[in-house]
């Protein structure tokens, strides 16, 4: 029988490496910078015109730092509540459902202020959409624990769920009747509006809201009793049961609190920059804030700053879209392509790269 | 007499995409290997088999398209998931996003243009056979296509020697390895073959289903195809009567539409994702039972040089 070979091998590694842990996203993200000019190049653009489109000019102005921190903050939202879920093993890939029902219950509320309302609204708003996430991940842990249902498949076909929801509540009951038929609720008073924390910027106060998740979520793990048993319980499920720890708490604990955070995203970008209900209101924060969790290595700085990176795709696809006429989608392409090269440095983190003998030994 | 035969051909439409998918999806898990980049295989396979039909105006050609282009992100899923022993689930994921980045990105020109007119689809003579032959023998060949590879992955899998030694290398690598198989060149083979079905299915959906292009066409599909194959605990027969139950499922809400029920197009729609949900907890209700039919492997990476 032959089999493949090739010059190199990977060999485990006695322990992970700890350098490559940090390295790897990196070394993933200078990659994917690579193959994004050689996109560029490939579409006929001058790559370093193209890059400089992509990457440089969002950061060149005080308002597109802010407009930065805008589009990180429901990444970082659910990016914090993700690593929860993937800490204790849970594969929680729904986090865009959990932003919807999010958007749908705080913007229902966000829909009762009327233009006497006070300021009481927007801690109602986040509080609501916190219920709607955190009910809709709820669904996905009573069916894993009741009925050992797969919480990929699960969380992932209730996405779909809450975007029909959405869609049917802004073609139907919530239709703004003076909106000339088009399918979104009406705009929300000004009370019903999140504060915004930059003058003469749209950044509001959900940046302040995701920053101090990403806190509490280092907090819980540097301090906390329950991040330290769900460690365990991703890490050496046996050694969790052996020491007493709830493992069907601890899963419920990680989707509700993922469920929760990715549901005050989806409040705070409708009670923000969107300011109404409208039938798509993420371009796929919560696929996004997938990418986002593994590139900040589960940590909740590495967070903040992947989440930064992925705004960044974002903004610079609208850019190259204005500026150099090409598709907006363009910043899926970047998402993926950092994702696969995160996934192909990791390999060093548990490998080293052995060069095979030149003499082989005949089978 | 005439509704029925409708549903029927729509159900049979509606589920080829699925069985497609979900066949391919029984040979790589068959081998130990778990993809859940299918949803992203078919939307790249759906955008590559609509440009390839529209630029040359054959059916034909996108489907050689749509399979090559998903035999090559099977490949790359098995560089990643074999090659570097990446994570399979979290490379299955990166293989969804990025198809739905990519399929976005060069499907964007390809948004709301038609394809040229095909000839009139189904087998000569039976489609003509009244009741029957509208109901069953009126499809694009490719429906027949799917059926013939049914009975082809049942008997590779229960029939052959070499279906043996893949479901073996699914089973336990170790032991297919001591044995001197070529765990990872099978499991390599495997996936390209997962690959393929899954853009003969993302075509289907492009060229002959729709027959266009729209981003997020998939529609999770390529999800309800993996779930499909684990409700059929990795048996082709079953995966066949879960596609087209599935399949019956899409089409009985426009049937309702049609028959003047008064339910928001949105909620009918949910019914596909909502009775995946519901199949899935009703049968996974006694995991020992899924386990029983589970490839032992399934999803653990194995390295030979280890």
């Amino acid at each position: 029988m032959t089999s493949l070979t090739l010059p190199f091998m990977l060999v485990p590694r006695v322990a992970p490496s700890r350098a490559m842990t940090w390295l790897s996203p990196l070394l993933a993200i200078v990659l994917t910078l690579a193959a994004g000019a050689l996109l560029f190049a490939l579409m006929g653009q001058d790559p370093v015109q193209g890059l400089r489109t992509f990457l440089w000019e969002p950061l060149a102005t005080r308002r597109g730092w802010s407009e930065l921190a805008l589009r990180a903050t429901p990444l970082i939202l659910c990016a914090t509540g993700l690593a929860l879920c993937f800490r204790a093993n849970i594969w929680n890939i729904g986090a865009e459902g959990q932003l919807i029902a999010g958007a749908i219950a705080g913007g229902g509320v966000a829909l009762l202020a009327t233009a006497t309302s006070t300021r009481a609204f927007v801690p109602a708003i986040i509080v609501a959409a916190a219920a709607g996430g955190a009910a809709w991940a709820a669904i996905v842990a009573w069916l894993r624990d009741r009925f050992h249902a797969n919480e990929i498949l699960v969380s992932l076909m209730l996405v779909y769920v809450a975007q029909l929801l959405l869609s049917w509540l802004v073609h139907g009951a919530w239709k703004d009747p003076d909106g000339y038929g088009f399918p979104q609720s009406r705009l929300f008073e000004p009370a019903a509006r999140m504060p915004i924390v930059l003058a003469g910027t749209r950044l509001n106060l959900g940046f302040i809201v995701a920053l101090a998740s990403a806190l509490l979520l280092w907090l819980m793990f540097a301090r906390g009793a329950i991040g330290f048993q769900l460690k365990v319980a991703g890490l050496a499920p046996r050694a969790a049961r052996y020491a007493g720890f709830s493992e069907r708490r601890l899963a419920w604990f990680a989707l509700l609190a993922c469920g929760a955070l990715a549901g005050i995203a989806g409040g705070v970008e409708v009670a923000g920059p969107v300011g109404q209900l409208t039938p798509t209101i993420s371009p796929g924060y919560g696929f996004a804030a997938i990418i986002v969790t593994f590139v900040g290595r589960l940590h909740p700085l590495g967070i903040v700053l992947a989440a930064f990176v992925l705004a960044q795709f974002y903004i610079g696809g609208e850019l190259a879209q204005s500026r150099l006429g090409l598709p907006s989608a363009l910043s899926g392409v970047y998402q993926g392509l950092l994702l696969f090269f995160l996934l192909a440095s990791d390999t060093l983190i548990m490998n080293r790269v052995v060069r095979r003998a030149r003499l082989v030994v005949a089978q | 007499m005439n509704e029925a035969a409708a549903l029927i051909a729509a159900t049979l439409a509606a589920g080829t995409p699925l069985l497609l998918a979900a066949i391919g999806i029984v040979i790589s898990e068959k081998s130990g290997v778990v993809n859940l980049g299918i949803e992203g295989i078919m939307a790249v396979a759906a955008v590559a088999g609509f440009a390839a039909a529209h630029a040359s105006g054959s059916a034909e050609l996108g489907f050689v398209a749509g399979a090559a282009a998903g035999a090559a992100l099977g490949l790359l899923f098995a560089l990643l998931a074999l090659g570097l022993l990446a994570n399979q689930y979290a490379t299955g994921m990166a293989l969804t996003l990025f198809g739905a980045g990519l399929s976005a990105f060069v499907g964007q020109s390809l948004q709301g243009e038609n394809l040229a007119a095909r000839g009139t689809d189904g087998i000569p003579w039976l489609r003509e056979l009244p009741g029957i032959g509208p109901a069953l023998f009126a499809q694009h060949w490719m429906v027949y296509v799917a059926l013939l590879l049914v009975v082809a992955v049942a008997w590779f899998l229960h029939g052959t020697r070499a279906g043996l030694v893949l479901r073996a290398v699914g089973e336990s690598p170790e032991a297919a390895h001591a044995l001197g198989y070529p765990v990872r060149a099978i499991r390599v083979a495997a996936l390209a073959f997962g690959g393929a079905c899954a853009g003969l299915a993302g075509a289907y959906l492009s060229v002959i289903y729709t027959p266009l292009w729209a981003e997020g066409m998939v529609a999770g599909r390529g999800w309800i195809a993996l779930a499909l194959v684990t409700f059929a605990t990795w048996r082709p027969g079953r995966v066949l009567l879960g596609a087209y139950l599935f399949g019956g499922v899409t089409m009985l809400q426009f049937f309702l539409q049609a028959s003047g029920v008064q339910i928001a197009t949105q909620l009918l729609a949910m019914t596909p994702y909502v009775a995946t949900i519901v199949v899935l907890a009703l049968i996974s209700r006694n995991p020992r039972w899924i386990r029983l039919n589970m490839p032992a492997s399934l999803g653990k990476p194995f390295n030979p040089n280890a």
